[in-house]
């Protein structure tokens, strides 16, 4: 059998060639690169790190621990503070780069994963609040319940169903959110990060 | 022919100059104060944690307010008893020509009286008045169940709680007034709690009916108006106590303080169809003429990139 004509041999080569290694993770930046708004990108990952850290702790102690446990709590407390940062620094670097036009120049991917990353963590957020098997979590269920039901997804999505919404915040969501900022980030690295706007351009 | 440079669309290949960067170091830097600040953040403020309210937790503050939803789920004119789908036969909310909720029909199927109230006093053992009054209630004919609801609709202004009973001045609501007392006593002990969970299954996580019961009295929406819930209070970005919430919710709670939406009784829907509006031109803003523009036009990218055209100038 042809080397060449391998599966393996083929998605090998179309990878390198559409990120080689020095676009993965390049050395240098263009000039052009210098603003703290492109701090807050960073931030945004690297307060996901932290949520879905702090997300996995809180699944070893179960549901329930963190009322009981002043360890649970703190954890619990690092969980939401880490969401509060995320949301932060996401909504920020999201205008920051609607600001830049972030789509020119063949981005309008890049631009529209993160529109969908955005949009889905907050569907992951929501559900974490209805997971927390507290007052909050009972005043938000059968408050969303009306709004989601007008949709005509109540019967599907039950938001007074806590195991429902338990199992989406911790294993459905988090799996897409994270999928989807791997393809952003890959797609920003493949792109490069987009020149300042010009009005005109030389002959 | 050379295609005609758009401003908003394309980008002029990047002649200039590169400087070294360490994408690993800035990472790892971002992470380390990232988590810096949550620590902090975690250790001076903490999180809330306000304990959820329970049936017992209700019916033992607010007797008469659970007595009273208790009878409107019998009657039928609670807030889940007529609600529609997904739980039952009722109206529901319009997109225009849309009844969205009516196209998926009844997948949650919820019978208020006979899951509230018959069903829990049904399954109470040891107890011929109650019993008798079951089947007394169960057997009579429409126009009679009717005729005691009426009386004890006239009655219930003036209902009382005082010696562990409710008491509700009337004669001619026949075994109703019995009924009521009696769920009212199960679920002050804390059995109807148990019995609206495991009604099915030992293990559950599904909390539906309860939460239903639960937010049919007002009860619920009185505590969640001293933690300045309620939606009028912008309560969807709220959280207990002072904390942040949802705030990143803000675009989606504002039309609900707005006419039309907070005036509609198609609100939910009509909120719920004007965000998917929004978040589609948010989506496809690359694509929009005019829309893609306004970054340009607003000019805040010129002080993001300010020391790259002063180097051009």
């Amino acid at each position: 059998m042809n080397v060449e004509q391998q599966w393996t041999t083929r998605l090998r080569k179309r990878a390198v060639a559409t990120l080689p290694p020095q676009k993965l993770l390049p050395d240098t930046q263009p000039a052009y690169v210098s603003s703290w708004v492109y701090v807050f990108g960073v931030a945004t990952l690297a307060s996901l790190i932290i949520v879905i850290g702090t997300g996995c702790i809180l699944a070893i102690g179960g549901p329930s621990w963190w009322h009981n446990s002043s360890i649970g709590n703190f954890c619990n407390s690092l969980h939401m503070w880490s969401v509060e940062i995320f949301f932060f620094a996401m909504v920020v670097h999201l205008w920051g780069k609607f600001a830049m036009a972030a789509w020119r120049g063949g981005r309008a991917m890049t631009w529209m994963t993160g529109v969908v990353t955005f949009l889905v963590s907050i569907v992951t957020a929501f559900t974490g609040y209805l997971s927390q098997s507290n007052f909050d979590s009972q005043w938000i269920s059968t408050q969303a319940k009306d709004g989601i039901n007008a949709t005509g997804a109540g019967g599907f999505f039950n938001v007074l169903n806590m195991g429902q919404m338990l199992m989406w915040h911790i294993v459905l969501l988090p799996l897409v959110a994270v999928l989807l900022t791997v393809v952003h980030v890959v797609l920003v690295r493949i792109k490069g990060v987009v020149p300042p706007i010009e009005t005109e351009v030389a002959p | 022919m050379k295609r005609r440079y758009r401003p908003d669309v394309d980008v002029p290949e990047w002649t200039g100059g590169h400087y070294p960067y360490d994408i690993l170091k800035e990472g790892t830097i971002a992470l380390v104060v990232v988590l810096l600040i949550t620590v902090t953040l975690s250790i001076f403020f903490g999180s809330p944690d306000e304990p959820a309210i329970t049936i017992k937790a209700w019916s033992t503050a607010a007797p008469i307010d659970y007595a009273q939803t208790a009878f409107s789920e019998l009657n039928g004119t609670s807030g889940t008893a007529s609600y529609g789908a997904p739980y039952n036969q009722g109206d529901s909310q319009r997109l225009g020509p849309l009844q969205l909720e009516k196209w998926m029909g009844v997948r949650i199927p919820i019978n208020a009286a006979q899951d509230f109230v018959l069903g829990p006093l049904q399954s109470l053992p040891g107890q011929p008045a109650l019993t008798s009054a079951l089947h007394t209630f169960q057997t009579a004919s429409d126009a009679t169940r009717n005729a005691w609801f009426d009386a004890y609709t006239k009655a219930e202004a003036t209902m009382s709680f005082a010696k562990d009973q409710v008491v509700v001045p009337t004669t001619a609501a026949g075994p109703v007034p019995l009924m009521i007392n009696d769920l009212t006593a199960m679920a002050r002990s804390g059995a109807l709690d148990q019995a609206l969970l495991t009604r099915n299954s030992f293990y559950t996580t599904n909390y539906t009916q309860t939460l239903l019961l639960l937010s049919d009295g007002t009860y619920l929406a009185n505590v969640a108006q001293q933690q300045h819930l309620l939606g009028t209070q912008w309560g969807m970005m709220n959280e207990t106590g002072s904390y942040p919430g949802q705030a990143w919710l803000w675009l989606y709670t504002l039309w609900y303080q707005v006419p039309p939406y907070s005036q509609s009784s198609n609100g939910d829907v009509e909120v719920f169809g004007t965000l998917v509006l929004l978040s589609a031109f948010l989506l496809f803003v690359p694509f929009i003429p005019g829309l893609r523009s306004v970054p340009r036009r607003l000019g805040i990218y010129k002080l993001i990139w300010r020391e790259h055209y002063r180097d051009q100038s």
